[in-house]
């Protein structure tokens, strides 16, 4: 126990407890409305106990379901996908750069390292990889923009190579007569085992809350939609009707009050159900990767 | 740095040498075939801020128009609100989410409950794990004109008149930097309480012992070993004053045009320029002085880190 001053030991507690409240109460806010009915809804607004209980928001979605598993299969496949070769691109990349007697080893980290200082934006990125790539409308523009290498990462598990898989080890694999894909195949990645799923989560993360590419990239083929973007495209039509339409209709009138709130539990709950089992990981993976480089 | 070698290289020919490494170039082939793509072209397209944009004669072969984008740029004024409102919406997330990060880590090593304590960290990280989607959703659930619990609930509760929020510019500098603080106050505070929990606690025994009182500890023992991980994050953060997270300023505000005036940053603006207007001119000329003032601000931030706390500066 650091202070022993109570009284300021139980306003901290009592602060503490409001921030934590603050983090809870918005959920239980969007949750309650998804099973209010749309009358009460209009009547009395969005609320933290249902005021009517309803689950006419859950029923509509359920029948349109086909829209919303697709979506869900969509961001299961680009995140899945979309992990799976960032971790084999990041170690492929991170390894090389771990061994001290590679010839050009400054001059490609530096390549590596410029990014991080320097980057072109969004305009001639945009215009890169729909112009000349033509990645737009491809399930690519999902998982290769911004996401698939992420210098930092790269940096982060070269330096946990070099420090925890002593160079002896991939020297003795290698007068053994292992090719160097062998020894990071069989010696490196077993050893780097703990850096690897903390940039796995944290890679995974990025991917499943990605919506931006989608809002860049997909311009017609809006079945390439994960659930982020499909939300958000729910959002965006309310907001197209509310500028196009008669000024005197206001958006909130449309029969979709409580719709929202149910779509937006639904894309929730696989996140938060999940959480439990990896905020460790989550929690290290941010104190790991931030403050360092 | 140790001189660790494979069989002593210095005896063989450099061609015996690449061929020894060619395996360890050829894993690092797809990585840099991706920095070249995904950051060393945008880099090289920076230059069509300096060109007028032909598609039918492709990118990089537009003929040169000098600075004409830039004069084109500023002879809008929207250009230096945009660039004020990213700096000063940068200024006031780094005074005021550091202060927040600072004060909750105080908060967490004071609490005296181990459950609560390490229940409290495992729910302030939620916010930050959610996409800005999302978050959009729990924002309009509160500010939505007819059903928000902000009109429904608690401007009734105080007498006040419903404020039509989604219209009305004024607010939104605060509602912004709410939102934002919502979401990132966990994290920032589980990186400061990383440092405090290092704290060597019986600093803290020995200055209660001498008399001194929570204020005194914390002034003169919890802040100055705070410092080092303070500077380093307002810096690392000043680097990064010229950009905004296109997500808070785009989705947040649900890209509600009568919003502009005080929700519009560099990013939306290049975003919109580009996508909505097909102003190809601002677009890539506001893209270009981001770019370059962004990486003054990086260099500088990092050379005063660098000086403060070599550890802790990317170079």
């Amino acid at each position: 126990m650091v202070y022993r001053n109570k009284g300021f030991r139980f306003v901290m507690s009592f602060i503490m407890l409001l921030f934590v409240l603050a983090c809870i109460l918005p959920f239980i806010l969007l949750i309650s409305s998804s099973f209010t009915s749309e009358a009460a809804l209009t009547l009395n607004g969005y609320s933290f106990i249902p005021s009517e209980f309803s689950l006419a928001a859950y029923r509509y979605i359920w029948s349109v379901k086909e829209n919303v598993l697709r979506a869900y299969g969509m961001s299961f496949l680009i995140t899945s996908v979309g992990t799976a070769l960032s971790i084999v691109m990041t170690m492929l990349f991170a390894y090389p750069l771990s061994r001290k007697d590679l010839p050009g080893r400054k001059a490609l980290s530096f390549f590596l390292f410029f990014t991080m200082l320097f980057n072109g934006g969004f305009v001639p990125t945009y215009l890169i990889y729909s112009n000349i790539f033509h990645i737009t409308d491809t399930i690519w523009a999902l998982i290769v923009p911004y996401l698939l290498m992420n210098a930092f990462f790269v940096i982060m598990v070269r330096t946990y190579i070099t420090t925890n898989v002593p160079f002896e080890v991939i020297e003795a694999a290698t007068i053994d007569g292992s090719g160097e894909f062998n020894t990071l195949v069989k010696v490196v990645v077993p050893m780097s085992k703990p850096i690897i799923g903390t940039v796995a989560l944290m890679t995974a993360i990025a991917y499943w809350n990605n919506w931006t590419n989608g809002v860049y990239f997909i311009q017609v083929k809006r079945e390439l939609y994960g659930i982020q973007n499909y939300l958000n495209s729910v959002l965006s039509n309310i907001a197209f009707l509310q500028t196009h339409s008669d000024p005197g209709i206001q958006i909130t009138e449309l029969p979709s009050v409580s719709i929202r709130m149910a779509l937006a539990v639904i894309a929730l709950l696989p996140i938060l159900l999940a959480y439990p089992f990896f905020q460790k990981a989550f929690a290290k993976g941010i104190t790991v990767g931030s403050v360092k480089g | 740095m140790k001189a660790v070698r494979l069989n002593s290289p210095g005896k063989k020919s450099t061609f015996a040498k690449l061929k020894q490494y060619l395996p360890l170039y050829v894993m690092m082939l797809p990585g840099l075939i991706y920095l070249i793509i995904n950051n060393y072209m945008p880099m090289a397209g920076l230059l069509l801020a300096f060109k007028r944009v032909n598609y039918s004669v492709g990118l990089f072969a537009s003929p040169w128009c000098g600075l004409q984008n830039f004069e084109y740029l500023f002879s809008s004024s929207e250009a230096f609100a945009v660039f004020r409102n990213t700096i000063l919406y940068n200024l006031a997330f780094i005074i005021l989410g550091n202060a927040l990060g600072v004060f909750i880590a105080i908060a967490l090593d004071a609490i005296h409950s181990k459950f609560f304590k390490r229940f409290s960290q495992v729910v302030i990280l939620i916010p930050y794990l959610l996409s800005t989607v999302i978050v959009s959703y729990i924002v309009y659930a509160f500010l939505s004109g007819n059903n928000g619990f902000m009109n429904m609930t608690i401007l009734p509760m105080l007498g006040l008149d419903t404020v039509s929020w989604y219209n009305t510019p004024e607010y939104w500098p605060v509602i912004l930097v709410v939102v934002y603080l919502w979401m990132t106050f966990g994290y920032s505070s589980i990186l400061y309480y990383s440092t405090l929990i290092g704290i060597d606690k019986s600093y803290y025994e020995a200055a209660s012992v001498d008399g001194a009182n929570v204020w005194a500890q914390i002034r003169h023992i919890t802040i100055p070993a705070l410092r080092p991980t303070i500077i380093t994050l307002v810096l690392l953060a000043v680097g990064r004053i010229c950009y905004s997270d296109f997500g808070l300023f785009y989705q947040i505000p649900m890209d509600s045009g009568l919003l502009y005036s005080t929700t519009q940053t560099i990013d939306t603006y290049v975003y919109r320029s580009l996508i909505n207007l097909n102003d190809i001119g601002r677009s890539t000329a506001s893209g270009f002085l981001q770019s370059i003032l962004g990486f003054i601000c990086v260099f500088i931030a990092n050379t005063v880190v660098a000086k403060i706390d070599r550890e802790s500066s990317l170079f």
